[in-house]
């Protein structure tokens, strides 16, 4: 399965290539894509499904954003799960 | 209440299908411009943090709101942009002097409700002038719909290898049941594949599953990532605006493209429109779009297309989604995919504005199988309607993203398909497809012409695909093993595109790469291929090897050899003698144009001319008189052969005939284009009729009571056969020679 999978290094020029063009929020959210080469397909399925509505506690999704940022090295991704803390709290979006 | 006979028959129209209604704001019901929208406003605090949008406070925001405040908006453009009127980005819009980056860096600082401020100005030909110049790729695409009834795998490997070949950059299908998604996208991979490399492929599911399949290798984009306008709707969609940002990433960091969905129509259909206008819920949508990073949307109102349309303005408050999607920079798949309208002049009407400014995908997409078959929701246009949509791209030189194929091309494509199908299965061990599948496959047009499958197995089958470690990388040594070495070698270079990205870039599609010792197929997109339209003569043209490949649709024909079977072996019994002289008695002229039973020997309608002349000289012995022949050679009109005749007759009385059949009976003395009877509608002449031409002309003569001769008319033929009415014409002009008329000696007698 790897020998298809794209490169961190790759992703990264790609968003690079589409910031230089004006193309802003598809460049991070490729720069946040490089960060996700590294989470497993079975995690990155359960993260996402962590993150949609009323999936999980406040605590659940502060672990997640802990593991991006720890496990992962993937602050950015972290920083927007983080963000979206803070608006489920706001809007009432927990489990 | 009684009705006139014509409200009858307009009552039974396709249209009057349709429900109307009224606009009703409160409940969202209202395309654009409600009174519940808000007026636009911004404005930031001293650390460039957004604190208003749209009339509402932070305090205040919903989750949409924060997030475009947060993610989507351009700050730096953004006082520029909202201080700008309105009326004037409007009006760059449609300035071929203004650039589209000029426009799209406004926009990009603009909020939903100055979004639609904009467009507000516009009316529709002017947002296609808008959206021609703002589409993201340089040259249009199309996608297509490939899905059936009964799933049968080895139909939609066989349909999406008739889609690809027939021109389409991107398919998608979907599931009756949802356990079949891995071998339905199996199959349209092994379909799309065959053959060459390049067609994006999607199988719309439920959103971690569409993943799951992406990893697994058996999909190459996604585009059902759907996205509302209201804080409600979004959540009764089962995401947030984070989570599908977060999806976005996570399909990205797999190498595999995404675009977003939204559409007018989806909030007031979900019931919580907040009574808003539909134009600005999905200008909040395209906003979301942006922000979360997604490269494009499919929008166009897509399976809400319905209620929109029962409104008043709604089919341009669809276009307006359109053009707003391009102008924030993002690939538009442009909708006209559900089933919009009982009527075919309102969808293809509909349809004209995608069509001819050209949008990056024109359908999202087009059912590239029949209606009934279609598990999306009908497809406006479909299989049945591939040769119209043909001919429509070559009427108007437009680029529809379809090209005219050969039959036997296709039968060909559609059966290596499903014999490579048959093969992957026999591999896997997976319910056999039998010879006769291949075979039913090849050429069905339709699900119901396929042999029944054991579905329970299928489904098996197919959850073995799923919770197994098989990939796609599985399915390429099928294909090796089985000798299918083209097509493996062709979903090993898609698997290889991946790795490269450069198909995440907005509006990316694959194209044949011209480059030597390259891969054969290159991402075409924002970054290789940006629209560069501004005005005339600049941007995508149809020319070249594109307007040829439109044109030869396969019913096109020669016409240089329309007529042979119209020009025969000249008559024998046909003799010019001396120049015609003016009759000294009661006589009928039968006056022949200069081509007659020599050049050409038959007319329109298919009859000798030889039997045409007996036909006449019958009718005129039958009251009792002589014809006498005469071939007029300086003119091919109708009306100059008669007159001419009428002028040399004895009683002022001849009939004009054209070689092609056009027959007039003149009176001399009257005007050229004035006539006794006139019969212009040549291809319903039958013999009987020329008969009696022959008679009324006789009884014009001896000054009798003539009942005028009323032949059948068929208002087509003038449609089927203006080609070769014009050839005929055409030849019997070549054939006029400075000449006199000639009395000519027909060897035959009538009897009577």
């Amino acid at each position: 399965m790897s020998n298809f999978s794209i490169s961190p290094e790759t992703l990264r020029a790609q968003a690079q290539a589409a910031q230089d063009a004006g193309f802003i929020q598809l460049g991070e959210n490729m720069r946040r894509a490089a960060e996700l080469t590294r989470v497993p397909n079975e995690r990155l399925l359960r993260m996402y499904e962590l993150l949609r509505p009323g999936r999980s506690t406040q605590a659940e999704l502060e672990s997640v954003a802990q593991e991006l940022s720890e496990k992962y090295d993937a602050p950015l991704t972290s920083a927007y799960v983080r963000e979206a803390i803070q608006v489920y709290a706001e809007r009432k979006l927990f489990r | 209440m009684p009705q006139s006979l014509r409200a009858n028959i307009l009552s039974q129209r396709d249209i009057n299908k349709e429900t109307f209604v009224e606009p009703w704001p409160e409940a969202g019901l209202m395309v654009t411009d409600s009174p519940n929208d808000p007026q636009p406003t911004l404005a930031f605090d001293a650390h460039g943090r957004v604190i208003s949008l749209d009339g509402r406070p932070r305090a205040d925001f919903d989750v949409i709101d924060t997030f475009i405040a947060d993610h989507a908006l351009d700050l730096e453009a953004a006082p520029e942009a909202m201080a700008m009127p309105s009326l004037s980005i409007a009006r760059m819009l449609v300035d071929i002097n203004v650039p589209a980056a000029v426009v799209r860096r406004l926009a990009n600082g603009c909020t939903p409700a100055k979004l639609c401020d904009i467009v507000r100005h516009m009316n529709v030909i002017e947002m296609m002038m808008g959206l021609a110049k703002m589409r993201v790729r340089r040259q249009p695409a199309n996608q297509a719909h490939v899905t059936n009834r009964r799933e049968n795998p080895a139909l939609l490997a066989a349909d999406s290898a008739e889609a690809t070949l027939r021109g389409f950059a991107e398919v998608e299908t979907t599931v009756g049941i949802a356990r079949m998604a891995p071998l339905n996208a199996l199959a349209i991979l092994v379909g799309t594949q065959t053959g060459a490399p390049g067609v994006l492929t999607q199988c719309a599911i439920e959103e971690s599953m569409g993943l799951r399949l992406a990893m697994k290798g058996l999909v190459s984009y996604a585009e059902t990532l759907s996205v509302y306008g209201t804080e409600r709707s979004f959540i009764d969609g089962d995401d947030t605006p984070w989570s599908k940002g977060f999806l976005a990433s996570a399909y990205a960091s797999r190498g595999v493209k995404i675009r977003f969905t939204s559409g007018t129509g989806s909030e007031a259909l979900m019931g919580s429109s907040e009574g808003r206008s539909m134009l600005y819920l999905e200008a909040r949508c395209l906003c979301v779009t942006r922000g979360a990073g997604s490269q494009g949307v499919q929008n166009g109102s897509i399976s809400c297309i319905a209620l929109p349309e029962s409104l008043p303005g709604g089919v341009r408050a669809v276009l307006a989604e359109n053009l707003l999607a391009s102008m924030l920079g993002l690939e538009v798949a442009s909708g006209n995919d559900a089933l919009a309208s009982h009527s075919q002049i309102r969808k293809s009407a509909k349809l004209m504005l995608q069509f001819i400014p050209g949008t990056d995908f024109i359908f999202s997409g087009y059912s590239a199988v029949p209606r009934r078959d279609n598990m999306f929701g009908g497809g406006n246009f479909d299989a049945e309607d591939f040769d119209d949509y043909n001919v429509l791209q070559r009427d108007m030189q437009v680029d529809g993203g379809l090209r005219p194929v050969q039959p036997e091309a296709i039968l060909k494509r559609r059966r290596e398909a499903a014999l490579a199908m048959q093969a992957i299965y026999a591999h896997l061990n997976f319910p056999p497809i039998t010879d006769i599948e291949v075979e039913a496959a090849t050429y069905a047009h339709a699900s119901e012409d396929m042999p029944e499958r054991d579905i329970v197995a299928d489904l098996a089958a197919a959850d073995r695909f799923l919770y197994s470690d098989m990939t796609v990388q599985t399915v390429v040594e099928a294909l090796h093993a089985a000798g299918f070495d083209d097509t493996a070698r062709n979903i090993e270079q898609m698997l290889y595109q991946r790795t490269l990205g450069d198909y995440l870039q907005p509006a990316a599609i694959f194209v044949p790469n011209s480059a030597v010792n390259q891969s054969p197929i290159r991402a075409a997109s924002a970054i290789t291929d940006p629209n560069d339209y501004c005005g005339p003569g600049t941007g995508y043209r149809v020319t070249g090897a594109r307007w040829d490949e439109i044109q030869r649709i396969p019913q096109a024909q020669s016409p240089r050899d329309f007529i042979a079977d119209r020009i025969g072996t000249p008559m024998k019994n046909l003799h010019d003698l001396a120049d015609a002289k003016i009759g000294s008695y009661n006589e009928v002229i039968l006056a022949v144009g200069p081509a007659f039973g020599r050049h050409l020997t038959k007319t329109i309608n298919g009859l000798d001319h030889e039997r045409v002349l007996e036909a006449i000289f019958t009718g005129v012995a039958k009251e009792g008189m002589t014809a006498r022949l005469v071939r007029v050679y300086h003119t091919s009109d109708c009306a100059a052969i008669g007159y001419v005749g009428a002028e040399l007759s004895g009683s002022g009385i001849a009939i004009g005939l054209q070689s092609r059949g056009t027959t007039v009976i003149h009176k001399k003395g009257f005007p050229r284009l004035h006539n006794l009877e006139l019969f212009s509608f040549s291809p319903s002449l039958t013999l009987e009729i020329y008969e009696n031409i022959g008679r009324n002309a006789a009884k014009y003569a001896q000054g009798k009571t003539v009942t005028p001769i009323k032949p059948s008319i068929d208002n087509w033929a003038r449609l089927r056969l203006i080609v070769k009415t014009a050839l005929l014409h055409r030849r019997e002009t070549e054939a006029i020679e400075n000449k006199n008329p000639k009395e000519v000696y027909f060897d035959w007698e009538p009897d009577i």
